[in-house]
């Protein structure tokens, strides 16, 4: 196995963006990632889109050859594929396209996600994004995703003596660190007041404990390692790349707050990269809810089960904290374009590490993990970036 | 969800039946044709829950998709039978009376419907076991 290295990454503005189509997006992301790697369409031998329901929101699948069209690729016929596991497809493209590279299948890989979540109406969105849960036995009883993160939210409340406002600083702090990020669908600022007070959606979880609809893109390029130098001064070493099932429904997982799907890809990639919790620097986690990124800090082994709440609450992750979760605003702030949601949160690993990210700028960070979840944690995939290789 | 697909489940949404791997005795509900303890489908059999069992955790849906926006807000919850196996379902009470604990029963009621058209789902829901009243 080679190791592999991020040469170039790109990203399209996040919110909704009403003029823009799904191809527009991925090429732009796709095409800003080339640039950024300074390399030619030539030398791309293959394409991996991640996209969780290109069939329901554009009614368009085959976007694998879609996209390398648009691209300007299928003049030269190079490999492209298109990779779902629901919100954590951009995840696993990325992954796809690292085992790609490591294998020596491939040299040169893009790696991308994208998702058009508004040209339909938020009823059929919401319908489609049930799909990322279990239909028969979950989405037929009335189960969304809201309620089903809230079920979680309502017992870790219950055991743990977790607080809604300990949940609402989550928000809170994710818009502070959006606020800083222009690419991002929310840069305001918000008051732990503003998120109690919003409309609830699924008790305990109010609208503000909810990530956006979105439409957007994201893109790396990927090369091995050893001529990563050659392309750019400043390339991004893989240390780690694991993904994780558990069960399709949260009712059949051990614990219910415990997305084990989570500690056992979180393991595999510490193994992998041959690092610890307290090696990371900071981390990007699939903060889909407010809930969901206290159980990542506590299921990465960032705190103890139980104190993600009080960590977050204490401060212990904002930029300037212990450990900065979500600097790009998570995709509480930036927005969930669900398919593009795993590259984007690797293209802000990036940018932090090259001193890029400027005024959300986490100051001497070496070593960055990014975790991206599918439904209810049916799926998870952790990725560990250095500095170093 | 289209018509074969629901028909084709009839019998264990309305009677609760599951199954159970007789080479190790683990209930399912829902049913699996293969046991994930043993990892062998050739001792599955169907067996039927009692269809009583304790709320794990639960949520008032406020915001809904389009097959239930009729009937917002309700009680969402994960029921542990008890037998052992956890599902998804709803409850019927008022929202001061739900609680982690709580013990429920199952009942026969409608579920939802895809449009005014379209098809009527039933299947089992949850009241408390002391006053399964189902209002």
């Amino acid at each position: 196995m080679r190791d592999v290295a991020i040469i170039g990454v790109g990203c399209t503005e996040f919110g909704e963006l009403w003029e823009k189509s799904f191809r527009e997006l991925f090429v732009e992301a796709g095409v800003s990632a080339i640039q950024d790697a300074n390399i030619q369409g030539g030398k791309i031998d293959a394409l991996f889109v991640g996209n969780m329901s290109g069939g329901r929101f554009i009614e368009q699948e085959h976007l694998g050859a879609l996209i390398a069209d648009y691209s300007g690729l299928a003049s030269l016929h190079i490999a492209s594929t298109r990779v779902e596991a629901a919100c954590a497809s951009g995840g696993l493209a990325l992954r796809q396209g690292i085992i790609a590279v490591a294998s020596g299948y491939h040299d040169i890989v893009i790696a991308g996600g994208a998702e058009k979540m508004t040209d339909v109406d938020v009823e059929t969105t919401t319908h489609a994004l049930t799909a990322a849960a279990d239909r028969e036995w979950e989405g037929v009883m009335g189960a969304t995703f809201p309620g089903l993160y809230a079920m979680i939210a309502r017992l870790h409340m219950h055991r743990y003596g977790t607080t809604q406002e300990q949940l609402a600083s989550v928000a809170v702090k994710n818009h502070h660190n959006g606020s800083m990020n222009p690419k991002a669908q929310f840069q305001n600022e918000i008051s732990i007041d503003a998120v109690l007070n919003s409309i609830m959606v699924a008790d305990p979880l109010h609208v503000f404990d909810c990530s956006p609809i979105t439409d957007g893109a994201a893109a790396v390029v990927l090369a091995p390692a050893d001529v990563a130098k050659k392309y750019t001064d400043t390339p991004i070493y893989v240390k780690a790349s694991a993904q994780a099932s558990g069960t399709l429904s949260l009712h059949d997982r051990p614990d219910i707050t415990t997305l084990d799907a989570t500690v056992a890809a979180g393991n595999r990639a510490y193994r992998m990269a041959g690092l610890s919790p307290k090696d990371i620097d900071f981390a990007e986690v699939h903060d889909c809810f407010t809930i969901a990124e206290i159980c990542a800090l506590e299921d990465l082994g960032f705190v103890k089960k139980g104190e993600g709440g009080k960590a977050t609450e204490s401060g212990m992750t904002a930029i300037g904290g212990e450990i900065p979760i979500n600097p790009s605003g998570g995709l509480k702030a930036c927005g969930h374009p669900v398919g593009a949601t795993g590259v984007k949160q690797a293209v802000e690993i990036v940018l932090q590490l090259r001193g890029e990210a400027g005024k959300r700028e986490i100051a001497g960070a070496e070593i960055g993990l990014t975790h991206n979840v599918g439904g209810s944690g049916g799926t998870a995939v952790v990725h560990i970036f250095g500095r170093e290789r | 969800m289209s018509v074969p697909r629901f028909w084709r489940r009839l019998k264990n949404v309305y009677n609760l039946i599951g199954t159970q791997c007789e080479n190790c005795g683990m209930y399912y509900y829902p049913p699996r044709s293969l046991c994930p303890k043993c990892r062998r489908s050739s001792l599955i059999i169907p067996f039927k829950f009692k269809g009583e069992g304790e709320v794990l955790t639960y949520t008032i849906v406020h915001s809904a998709t389009k097959d239930f926006e009729k009937h917002v807000p309700y009680i969402l919850a994960i029921i542990k039978l008890n037998e052992g196996p956890n599902l998804t379902s709803q409850v019927i009470c008022s929202p001061e009376e739900i609680h982690i604990g709580m013990k429920v029963k199952s009942v026969f009621r409608k579920l939802g419907e895809e449009s005014e058209k379209g098809m009527i789902y039933y299947g089992t829901k949850f009241v408390p076991l002391l006053n399964h009243s189902g209002k």
